[in-house]
């Protein structure tokens, strides 16, 4: 129900003042219309046509923040049912559970363990984003002092895994700075959790037995005060959690205003890689949360990939500058490396050239941030360019060898770069993780 | 409160295509909704995993992947057999012989192995050639005619070498499989050109081209997400099934191939995850076949396809 330009304009005090830093109040109504600003910039707009502009104004998903500090995770204001259509604009949470009624040296090693599942992926870290303390002790006191420890172990932010509003009390008394997630309110205890939420400002899980009775308890705590809210379905079949997923996400673009909020899913199967699969799916497929319970890299890895993935802007492929770089101590006898500037390309053979252990030089090649082999059946990657570059990088006087090395997958280019750059070409391995044993048998 | 289900009202659906003989025979297609949406529209068939099997021992795979193939490498023959007992749907034979850089292995002779591998099991046949184009199109076609009346997959055709491709299907009774490099205009141009020959859309099966989890998957994943909405809304020359030759773009991965060290996790674990999910992610876009390469793959893939096969409790 986006409003018009004009029909905001109906609505604004129409004197032209310019402290918005518009010239005039419809050049800011248009603007307001397209997105392009925010209702805070005009300060004489009255209070009812901010109530009228504000609900239609509002995303059709809410924007909730868990934690505090570096790690805040902001989840929702998603706009579109599949990424082609625009992107999907906030990657998905991924958190781990801890009980509360470990030991506590346990209890630290595993927080300890979350926090190390960050992984380098094409030049950036991928982490995980939440600690679920799970009141399985059933004790207040034992949940505050679980959490406790575990804020101060960690500075992800923290789900408070409890349905008892004593348990969520206590351990708001702990870390309600941080600002957690309290998971969850329910038909048996939502009054308790809204007031505390409200009291304490902090975001709010709201699970509901189906979709209609999910509706039903935001309403009510809706109108208790609690504004920041994240949905269980309460679906833990992976087939059923599709649908719900679905449902809310479609409802949601529909301005059903009950599931404007980014949900949180579990993939609970004993087995790592039914688990795993548990959580790919709401995670291609909508979900803002996905507790998972398990500290093992080789199955967070995959979910962090995925994740990356999806929440890729399909308009922008990733690139890195077209230039040299250097990998370790590199001299004049060092080995030089061509590839394309994508940057998913470019992070595989730096990491390749670093494993095998000799420094090397790596020139990118300006491909528009595309792959070697998308790059060389496009004609972004040809033997001129590569000549064009090695000419021109200055690479020629930081070596004093005429050598260069070409990924495997390339071949054909070899004879025809040769001619052009007057360098040798050496036709590396097909894959760049070949390069280690390629050097230790063709570079002495 | 009751919630109203939301449901799209579709104005059409993917086409069913009918591969292999007898009682293993397998139906794919058909659906009339996004993957898995029991209750927006019919799912008449679930997807299907094959798996695949060369005719030599591959090179550069972990020990834990050839493993389970321990004592068939060398033979095809046994090997498919092996895929069968381990539960694939489909075996998908790769000719790798064939390829000119390496033993150039003519035409006859791939027929010949396509010939003996079919003749030994049940389930439907998907042959692979060596994906030089110019030589699949002379390979194929000989293939096609070996395996006359048995109603296997055969590819890749491509815009370049499509024709004798699909003349050797047309005339044998056979399947293709079309390969564009992921681009959906290209998909729908090759479609149009292979049906122009006569040979019915519903035996033509899309290869998008994909790429494994984190190279590139999410190109993959949105092209067959429009693949799959082009079919619904009534794009005839997008409502073909979609292949997805997973184990080919997986198991050159760094992912799959690392040892186990502390940052990754173990090697096997990881490895057979990124077969899976890979695999999976793309199902759930819209693929209809997946070819892969570890039982234990295909086992998890099969399981979690009867899971999603469950209809919605609305
Ligand atoms: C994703 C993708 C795309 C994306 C682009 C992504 C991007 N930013 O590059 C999109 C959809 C846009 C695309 C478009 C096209 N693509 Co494309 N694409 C792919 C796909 C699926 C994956 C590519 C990828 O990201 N690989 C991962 C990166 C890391 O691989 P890489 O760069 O090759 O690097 C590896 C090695 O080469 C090596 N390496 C790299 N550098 C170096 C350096 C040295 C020294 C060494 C030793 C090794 C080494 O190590 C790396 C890791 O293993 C491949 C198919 C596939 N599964 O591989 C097709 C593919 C590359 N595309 C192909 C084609 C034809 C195209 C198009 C030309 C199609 C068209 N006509 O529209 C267009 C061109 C678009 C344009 N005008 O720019 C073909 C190329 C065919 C060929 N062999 O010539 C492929 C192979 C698909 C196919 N099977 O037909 N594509
Ligand atoms: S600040 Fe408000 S009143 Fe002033 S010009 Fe802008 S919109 Fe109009």
């Amino acid at each position: 129900m986006a409003l018009t330009g004009l029909e905001i304009y109906k609505l604004l005090p129409k004197t032209n003042c310019k402290e918005c830093g518009q010239p005039t109040c419809l050049a800011f109504a248009m603007q307001l219309a397209a997105g392009k600003t925010s209702l805070e910039k005009c300060p004489h707009v009255s209070e009812q046509a901010k109530e009228a502009l504000g609900a239609a104004s509002a995303p059709p998903i809410a924007l909730v923040k868990i934690g505090s500090g570096e790690r805040v995770l902001a989840i929702g204001n998603e706009t579109v049912l599949f990424r082609h259509d625009k992107r999907f604009e906030h990657p998905a949470g991924i958190a781990i559970t801890v009980a509360d009624n470990l030991p506590p040296e346990e209890l630290a090693s595993r927080v300890e363990a979350i926090n190390r599942l960050c992984f380098d992926r094409v030049g950036q870290m991928h982490c995980v984003d939440l600690v679920f303390v799970e009141n399985r002790s059933g004790e207040p006191a034992t949940f505050a002092a679980a959490v406790k420890a575990v804020k101060e172990k960690t500075n992800l932010g923290i789900i408070l895994g409890s349905e008892n509003p004593d348990a969520v009390a206590a351990a708001l008394g702990e870390v309600a700075a941080q600002r957690p997630l309290v998971y969850a309110a329910t038909a048996a205890n939502y009054e308790k959790m809204a007031a505390l939420a409200k009291q304490h400002g902090v975001p709010l899980a709201v699970r509901g037995e189906n979709l209609s009775d999910l509706a039903d308890l935001v309403n009510k705590v809706v109108a208790m005060g609690a504004k920041e809210l994240v949905l269980d379905t309460g679906a833990r079949e992976v087939n059923q959690v599709l649908a719900d997923q679905t449902q809310l996400r479609r409802q949601a673009l529909k301005r059903f205003r009950p599931f404007g909020y980014p949900s949180i899913v579990f993939a609970i199967d004993p087995d790592p890689v039914r688990r795993v699969l548990e959580a790919a799916v709401p995670l291609a497929k909508y979900a803002g949360i996905i507790v998972l319970d398990t500290v093992d890299p080789a199955e967070i890895l995959p979910l962090i990939t995925l994740r990356l993935n999806i929440y890729t802007d399909p308009q922008k492929p990733i690139a890195v500058e077209p230039k040299i770089y250097e990998i370790g101590a590199v001299t004049p006898q060092s080995p030089v490396f061509v590839t394309t500037n994508f940057s998913l390309t470019y992070f595989c053979v730096a990491g390749d050239v670093e494993a095998s252990r000799v420094p090397g030089y790596i020139l990118t090649v300006d491909t528009d941030g595309t792959s070697v082999l998308t790059a060389w059946a496009a004609g972004k990657f040809t033997p001129e360019k590569i000549a064009a570059a090695l000419n021109e990088s200055g690479i020629a006087d930081r070596v004093g060898h005429r050598k260069v090395i070409i990924p495997g997958g390339v071949a054909v280019l070899s004879g025809k770069l040769q001619e052009l750059s007057g360098w040798e070409v050496l036709v590396g391995p097909r894959e760049s993780a070949g390069i280690p044993a390629f050097l230790k048998q063709f570079w002495a | 409160m009751t919630v109203a289900i939301a449901k799209e009202r579709w104005a059409s659906r993917c086409l069913e295509t009918v591969l292999g003989t007898g009682p293993r025979q397998v139906k794919v297609g058909g659906d009339a909704t996004l993957p898995f949406l029991h209750f927006e529209g019919e799912i008449p068939n679930p997807p299907v995993v094959a798996l695949e099997v060369f005719d030599a021992p591959p090179q550069e795979w972990p020990e834990f992947l050839t493993g389970a193939y321990e004592g068939v490498l060398s033979d095809p023959v046994a090997w498919a057999k092996r895929c069968q007992d381990y539960g694939a749907d489909l075996v998908a034979l790769r000719l790798t012989r064939t390829h000119p850089d390496g033993e150039n292995a003519s035409p006859e002779e791939a027929a010949r192995v396509a010939a003996a591998v079919a003749e030994a099991v049940e389930v439907p046949l998907i042959v692979l050639g060596c994906g030089v184009e110019e030589k699949d199109a002379a390979v194929l076609p000989e293939v096609a005619s070996a395996l006359s009346g048995r109603n296997c997959l055969l590819g890749c055709a491509t815009q370049e070498n499509y024709k004798s491709i699909v003349a050797g299907c047309i005339a044998n009774g056979h399947a293709v499989i079309a390969s564009s490099p992921l681009d959906i205009n290209l998909a729908k141009q090759l479609n149009i050109l292979i049906t122009e020959m006569n040979l019915e859309p519903n035996r033509i099966v899309i290869d998008p081209s994909i790429g494994a989890l984190g190279y590139g998957i999410e190109y993959a994943y949105s092209i067959i997400e429009r693949v799959r909405t082009g079919a619904l809304m009534g794009d005839k020359m997008l409502s073909m099934p979609v292949i997805l030759l997973v184990g080919q773009e997986v198991w050159k991965t760094k992912e799959a191939k690392t040892p186990d060290t502390a940052e990754w996790g173990e090697h096997k674990k990881r490895a057979i995850l990124w077969e899976v999910t890979t695999a999976v992610s793309l199902i759930h876009a819209g693929g209809h076949i997946a070819v892969v390469r570890h039982p234990e793959s295909l086992q998890y893939i099969k399981e979690h396809i009867a899971k999603m096969m469950q209809p919605q409790k609305y």
